[in-house]
């Protein structure tokens, strides 16, 4: 989101006005920064690569030579190619289930700090259940039950990662609805999801954004291990997930096949992190005021 | 800079506590305090009163060497007990030895997972090379406790802090400060989140503490009416600096600053009824301080120089500093002037009103773990049609209770509520929007009384919209109308509650109230977390609401002098059920019930403490016995 504006020129009063929280925050801005050049190597990567990413030019593991320069890997692919070709799926795909992880838990989240007598105690017992499975068997299960279409890879990434957004709403939302200004709604008779939306949401964005970059890490990592165990993606994708797991065994001989994909999907992670945790700041420095940059004056 | 009032009296033993100078400054230079000069002699009782922001508790802190991160201190000198205090190790060493603290909120200054005794131990282990054997140590942990009039037993030290009342607790914390005894001890705001009956009992039991040992306390304040109790002398903060200090008779009775006069003005004295005069505008905060005096701009009696020039600290009687030029002009306060609150507003026909609330039989009561606790019992009262009707009681006596239940927010388990006439339901969302429109509440905690994230306009303007079916436009329009009642600026609609100070906040929550033009208010303690004198102008303007409006006002509070200033008629609850009812005048007056006699005696008076102090005018000390009335 914010990387696309960032490469637009920062006029001032135009309506690509970045956010305060970018411009005038050191740790927003190199967040930015990375999030930009990550985004930029995903989405034109394709087109740079030098060769394609399913060619075979050399033996398995060859280390960085001319034409090659981070060596080949574990079949003999250009690792640079396959690098500059992964980015697109594991962005949409971990981006995606973030989102889908967002909604389905701020949804049951809020339901349940809100109504706390009877929405309560179904829908966390319900979230402890699904706290209870292992992570990755929820995932394979689904996998094999629904097949390995991106749909359900993300859908499943959702299932199992969910419950903590949820458990993290639902705590902002009971310490909100003691305040003041709740119980004043109340006694003038707002109705629940307008308390919801225009008292309790606004007032918990904080607790949600500090927790954004480890909920896309983990995405993006869960996703990735689906791939690597062959049940995921099918083989031939490149994805940086899938090119970590693939190229273990070949480590020793061509490093850079394991460290390159991986130095990408940490600085996807620092830099999401980067940006949220500017974006609380912002918050905290505001007292209130909108993180938003200021319309008007000022 | 000395203190003439130290050395009037010719005290022949050094001073406990000598600071001068102190400047302690943000790190773009501007000053949070500057020229503190204090000075405490043993057995003297030092009150320092300001409002928030005033500086008190940075003075309070610097003299332990204490900064917040990003705060220095740029001068000044500290000597307690003839002893310089310069480098970081000799404060540390003069901490809990020769200058110890007591902190404001007891509850959460003891450690909950440690046992009293073991926290006195820990004192007394950290500052002193004591008997190694753990019996004798434990021994003189637990005579500590008998010092502050606590049981003298291992089994009431094996207690943990959750187990004792506040008042206790605030007691461990006076027995910890004054387990190494100290010269120094300095107590801010110790007795501020406790009821008066327990606060009392605190002050009796510092004077005897300082007589018994000679203790020299500076006891911080914003509340003029606590420490003209038990202070011999008092310091006056606007603004960072010292603007008037001496004896406590002199500062109460015939202050020379215009805003110390102003703090004495806003004070509610329950045995004084009268108007409160508020002062106008609000205190400068740090970094917008002028070059003048700081109080100018809110100054009755400014003249040009104060706006350039500032005012030095000037002797008006020997032992008596003000920091005005025009001290001389400042008029004497007029305690005759009281008036009755039933003459000043036409309430005395108040069985000629329409009844807009009546409270019938109410009774309420919380579950918790299938356990009941009733803590409302067959409560009954009405408010009539612009009338003020005060529920007094301690914390735990219901009165918040009864609030909640009258909004809509708990219902109740036995009883009827009605408004003009009709019974409500017990949930809000079960009640029709007129009804809802007719009442409406006003909360205590001014920082969470309002969404951070919404302008003030679209706070104010969003009950208009659901209550009178107003359209956007117009509830803002609306909302505008609404803050200019409360008097707060226009430009105020388009902050954020963040940017505005806490009694401002209130206002907007009271427009937010008014918003549905109800015919009744519901105000749960609203101005007890607010200094003195913005608590004179919310009340000053919810008396005006109701001469205007014809509000009626249901006004909860544990504050008997507040309730004079505002309230007609009062009822006073005690564990849950209402002890006695009359006109405010009458019960203040001759209370009947020995529940109010008592907290009618406790209740601190400004206006007792004066003629106490001018019935003995010739002793500079303190009374060795707390005024009178006790």
């Amino acid at each position: 989101m914010t990387a696309v504006t960032s490469a637009a020129p920062a006029r001032q009063r135009s309506r690509l006005q970045l956010p305060a929280f970018i411009t005038r925050d050191a740790g927003g801005l190199a967040g930015a920064v990375i999030l930009t050049l990550v985004v930029l190597v995903a989405l034109f990567g394709p087109e740079i690569a030098p060769h394609p990413s399913t060619a075979i030019l050399g033996t398995p593991g060859h280390g960085p030579a001319a034409g090659a320069p981070l060596g080949l890997d574990f079949i003999g692919r250009d690792v640079l190619s396959r690098l500059l070709d992964g980015g697109r799926t594991t962005l949409l795909m971990g981006g995606a289930a973030t989102f889908v992880i967002y909604v389905v838990g701020i949804a049951v989240g809020l339901t349940a700090g809100y109504a706390q007598s009877i929405a309560d105690p179904l829908l966390m017992r319900t979230v402890d259940i699904f706290l209870s499975f292992p992570a990755l068997l929820v995932m394979l299960l689904f996998v094999t039950a629904f097949g390995s279409s991106p749909v359900v890879l993300v859908g499943a990434a959702a299932i199992v990662l969910f419950p903590g957004v949820a458990r993290i709403v639902r705590t902002a939302t009971t310490d909100v609805m003691t305040r003041s200004y709740v119980e004043a709604a109340v006694s003038w008779g707002e109705r629940a999801v307008a308390i919801m939306r225009r008292e309790v949401l606004p007032n918990i964005v904080a607790p949600i954004v500090a927790d954004l970059g480890i909920r896309f890490s983990w995405a993006i990592i869960l996703i990735a291990s689906v791939n690597y165990l062959g049940l995921g993606l099918k083989p031939p994708t490149a994805d940086w997930g899938l090119m970590i797991s693939e190229n273990r065994e070949i480590i020793s001989t061509n490093p850079l096949s394991v460290l390159a994909p991986a130095a990408m999907l940490a600085l996807l992670v620092i830099a999401v992190n980067l940006i949220g945790d500017a974006y609380v700041r912002q918050l905290g420095r505001s007292g209130g005021r909108s993180a938003r940059p200021s319309r008007g004056k000022r | 800079m000395t203190d003439p009032a130290g050395s009037a009296r010719s005290a022949p033993a050094g001073s406990a506590l000598e600071a001068s100078e102190l400047r302690v400054e943000l790190a773009d230079g501007s000053a949070i305090i500057e020229d503190v000069a204090l000075e405490l002699r043993p057995g003297e009782i030092l009150g320092l009163v300001g409002e928030s922001g005033s500086g008190k508790t940075t003075t309070a802190r610097s003299l332990f060497g204490y900064h917040d991160r990003g705060v220095r201190m740029s001068s000044g000198s500290i000597a307690v007990a003839g002893t310089q205090l310069t480098t970081s190790q000799e404060f540390q060493r003069a901490r809990g030895r020769k200058l110890s603290y007591v902190p404001q909120n007891p509850g959460t200054s003891l450690n909950p997972s440690m046992r009293i005794l073991a926290a006195i131990e820990d004192m007394l282990r950290a500052n002193q090379s004591l008997p190694a054997s753990p019996a004798e140590r434990a021994a003189a942990a637990t005579a500590q406790l008998g010092r502050v009039g606590l049981p003298e037993t291992s089994q009431f030290g094996r207690r943990f802090p959750h187990q004792l009342s506040g008042g206790q607790q605030q007691r461990v914390c006076i027995a910890i400060a004054l387990s190494c005894d100290p010269a120094v001890v300095v107590l801010d705001e110790p007795t501020t989140g406790l009821d008066v009956v327990t606060q009392d009992r605190i002050l009796r039991e510092l004077v005897r503490l300082r007589d018994e040992r000679g203790l020299a306390m500076l006891y911080i304040t914003h509340d003029l009416a606590v420490v003209g109790k038990i202070a011999t002398r008092i310091a006056v903060m606007y603004a960072g600096r010292v603007v008037e200090q001496g004896p406590t008779s002199q500062i109460l009775s015939a202050s020379r600053h215009p805003y110390t006069r102003g703090l004495v003005a806003s004070t509610p004295d329950h045995l004084r009824i009268r108007r409160l005069t508020p002062m106008a505008g609000i205190s400068a905060g740090v970094g917008e301080r002028p070059a003048g005096c700081a109080f100018e701009p809110r100054c009755p009696q400014r003249v040009d120089r104060c706006v350039t020039e500032l005012p030095s600290l000037i002797a008006t009687t020997p032992g008596h500093l003000t920091r005005c030029f025009e001290w001389a002009s400042t008029p004497a306060l007029d305690w005759s002037s009281s008036a009755d609150p039933a003459s000043a507003s036409p309430a005395a026909v108040v069985a000629d009103r329409a009844r807009v609330l009546e409270v019938q039989h109410l009774s309420a009561e919380y579950r918790s773990h299938g356990e009941r606790n009733q803590v409302v019992r067959d409560v009954s009262f009405t408010v009539a049609e612009g009338t003020c009707v005060a529920l007094v009681g301690e914390s735990g006596s219901g009165k918040t209770t009864i609030a909640r239940a009258t909004a809509g927010l708990h219902p109740p388990s036995g009883g009827q509520i009605l408004v003009r006439g009709r019974p409500l339901a017990g949930r809000a969302r079960d009640r029709s929007v007129e009804d809802r429109r007719r009442i409406a509440i006003v909360f205590q905690n001014p920082t969470e009384a309002l969404n951070p994230r919404q302008t003030v306009a679209s706070t104010v303007a969003r009950p208009a919209q659901v209550l009178r079916r107003l359209d956007r436009k117009a509830a803002e329009a609306e909302a505008r109308r609404l803050l200019e009642a409360v008097r707060l600026p226009v430009r105020t609609a388009e902050r954020y509650p963040g940017e505005l100070s806490g009694g401002e906040r209130q206002r907007v929550a009271i427009a937010r109230a008014l918003a549905g033009q109800p015919d009744i208010l519901i105000c749960d303690e609203v101005t007890s977390s607010l200094d003195v004198s913005v608590q004179a102008v919310v009340l000053d303007l919810l008396r005006d609401l109701r001469q205007q409006l014809g509000i009626a006002i249901a006004f909860i509070t544990h504050d008997l002098g507040v309730v004079a200033t505002v309230a007609e008629r009062v009822l006073i609850l005690d564990a849950g059920s209402i002890c006695e009812e009359g006109r405010t005048a009458q019960v203040l007056k001759s209370p009947r019930h020995e529940y109010t006699q008592r907290l009618l005696q406790a209740a601190p008076s400004l206006s007792s403490t004066i003629s106490t102090w001018n019935g003995s005018p010739a002793q500079a000390t303190a009374p060795s016995e707390l005024n009178p009335q006790n």
